[in-house]
């Protein structure tokens, strides 16, 4: 088949039945996603860094296995991209800082090697806000990403490359990492399917840390089905993370296409109130309305610690964040600015090597975590955390799973917020509970704006309920958007 | 509770970064602004609450404390490390003078 002719979509399934059926090769498949990365990358800026070498060879494996009429792996053939934290033995990982702009690790990701031992390709590395510290992709040290769904637009952030590089089609399927909302706050931006799995469900093995009480690697895809094949591939225990669970992993895709019976819909009155964008509040009710007409009972229900999530969340993160970075010293890797003492070039190096947002997360952290203050702030932080994870366990009492708006408001200009830092941490507030408590959450698109923005659809579940938040992301999928067959 | 310049500037030293005057006015005012707003953690009485450092222990108590076991295995990555350091001497990383004589 001649590159003319090829679909402009993929899905994981169309992949794998195009290959079966010859009518592609997963080389000539990969050599299309690098002339689209060619061709709309200038413009986009999702990707820092292409891999063509390392993705034709797994491409060549995979031709390779059709040619001797083997089985598939479950991913065989699928274009991806990896967020930039994520380390990729001999491919550059720059985590979107200058500090790290020429690092190239020695190792891969738990999760980079699991996808691609699952089948599939690995195009390159996504564009980031710097060390996943931020809702925009504006704190990259390689400059902002376009939101394809809105140019001039923020994709989100911090995961806003690979965000940008589904909705722009130049990947099947990215990795993200979510820590305060990462993955689902920039799939809600671009009009994509993001989760966010349990705390410990897939190894941080090879993730550069940011908050590692928080830190967790997801799926961000064009529907719920492909983002649970993406899962399904990478989850489960990893020697190499002591916080891995060895929970089973159930076939998530083959379980998120059960339809609904019954399930109750929690509604957290406090993620509705002030500050929720009126045409965001009523897409989610209408979504709301749906998932009721497919069976759901509607349970409206209080979440009291709501409104203390943020500032739990900036203290816990910004403390975990500034020892986390303590590593970046000049020593070992990365940059290095010269100096005369062994201190200032510490300093030095820190201080022109980090960006803007970095350094006023390293100095709140370091602040809150400072002698004398500990007590009044991170000590303080972490039993609201504690009240948080509460508030959720009551609310599971009373609900199957809980329905939320992913953000306040859909994307915002490019350079519109990045003068008022408060501002943009504020715009958290519907993601960083869930972070806080640990559990899976998944963002789906449910409807546009009248300016033509996506909007977002939040499907919390308890911890390792992945099959039953990707069920309801589903059926709404399916009701609202009925795919071609 | 407003936070002085001189707390700023001993932040940055514990922190190890060095900032420009700007840097440390702008740094300042901002950090003042999300402290300000961190406060209203200060309303809820967390007397009775344990902190909650991870959620493993309540999301798989059983794992919580799995451990594996110590073990020494053959390892050739160290060349490949020494390589991205900024000045490598190998076996060593190299550091500006720490102690004078």
């Amino acid at each position: 088949m001649s590159a003319a002719t090829l679909p402009s979509s993929w899905t994981i399934s169309s992949i794998r039945e195009s290959l079966l059926l010859k009518t592609v090769s997963a080389r000539e498949l990969t050599a299309e996603f690098f002339r689209r990365i060619e061709r709309d990358n200038p413009r986009i800026n999702a990707f820092l860094t292409v891999c063509p070498e390392r993705a034709f060879a797994a491409a060549d494996h995979v031709d390779a296995l059709i040619a001797r009429g083997e089985s598939l792996p479950p991913l065989a053939g699928v274009p991806v991209a990896m967020k930039d934290v994520l380390s990729t033995a001999g491919v550059r990982t720059t985590c979107g800082s200058k500090i790290l702009e020429n690092y190239i690790p020695p190792y891969d990701a738990t999760a980079v090697s699991r996808l691609e031992s699952a089948g599939a390709v690995i195009l390159g590395k996504t564009n980031c806000d710097e060390f996943a510290m931020g809702s925009s992709n504006e704190n990259s040290a390689f400059g902002p990403v376009q939101n394809p769904a809105a140019p001039g637009y923020v994709p989100g952030g911090s995961s806003g490359g690979s965000a940008a590089a589904v909705a722009g089609q130049l990947a099947v399927a990215a990795l993200g990492t979510d820590t305060g909302g990462s993955i689902r706050q920039p799939g809600a931006c671009c009009g994509i399917t993001a989760l966010m799995p349990t705390y410990g469900r897939v190894s941080r093995y090879g993730l550069t840390a940011f908050a590692s009480s928080l830190d967790r690697i997801g799926p961000l895809a064009n529907s719920v089905e492909d983002a649970a094949s993406v899962l399904a591939a990478m989850a489960g225990r990893d020697p190499l993370d002591a916080t891995s669970t060895s929970a089973p992993v159930p076939d998530y895709r083959a379980q998120c296409q059960e339809p609904l019976h019954g399930l109750r819909l929690g509604i957290p009155r406090q993620y509705f109130g002030e500050g929720l964008d009126p045409e965001v509040r009523q897409k989610v009710e209408e979504a709301i309305a749906m998932l009721e007409k497919l069976g759901c009972r509607r349970v409206d229900l209080d979440m009291p610690h709501t409104d203390y999530a943020i500032a739990a969340y900036y203290i816990i993160a910004t403390g975990e964040a500034s020892s986390n970075l303590a590593r970046y010293d000049g020593v070992r890797y990365g940059l290095r600015e010269p100096a005369n003492s062994l201190r200032e070039m510490y300093k030095r190096t820190r201080g022109r090597g980090f960006g803007t947002e970095v350094k006023r997360r390293v100095m709140l952290g370091t602040y809150a975590l400072s002698a004398g203050y500990y007590d009044a702030y991170y000590l303080r932080a972490q039993k609201v955390r504690a009240l948080i994870a509460r508030d959720f366990a009551e609310a599971f009492q009373r609900a199957d799973v809980l329905i939320t708006p992913t953000t306040p408001t859909p994307a915002f200009r490019i350079g519109e917020r990045t003068s008022d830092p408060l501002k943009m941490y504020l715009a958290d507030i519907y993601t960083v509970t869930g972070s806080l408590a640990g559990i899976p959450g998944i963002s789906v698109p449910c409807g546009k704006s009248t300016a033509n923005l996506p909007i977002g659809l939040q499907v919390f579940g308890p911890h390792f309920t992945e099959s039953l938040v990707l069920q309801v992301a589903h059926a709404y999928q399916e009701a609202a958007s009925p795919l071609p067959s | 509770m407003s936070i002085t310049p001189e707390e700023v500037l001993r932040v940055a030293e514990l922190a190890y970064l060095e900032l420009s005057e700007e840097e440390l006015h702008t740094y300042r005012r901002q950090l003042d602004g999300i402290l300000a707003y961190i406060d209203k953690l200060r309303e809820i009485d967390v007397s009775a609450v344990e902190p909650m450092a991870q959620i493993l222990s309540a999301a798989s108590p059983d794992e919580s404390d799995s451990l594996r076991d110590d073990i020494v295995r053959p390892d050739s990555s160290g060349p490949k490390i020494l390589q991205q350091a900024p000045e490598g001497l190998p076996p060593w990383f190299r550091v500006p003078r720490v102690i004078s004589r």
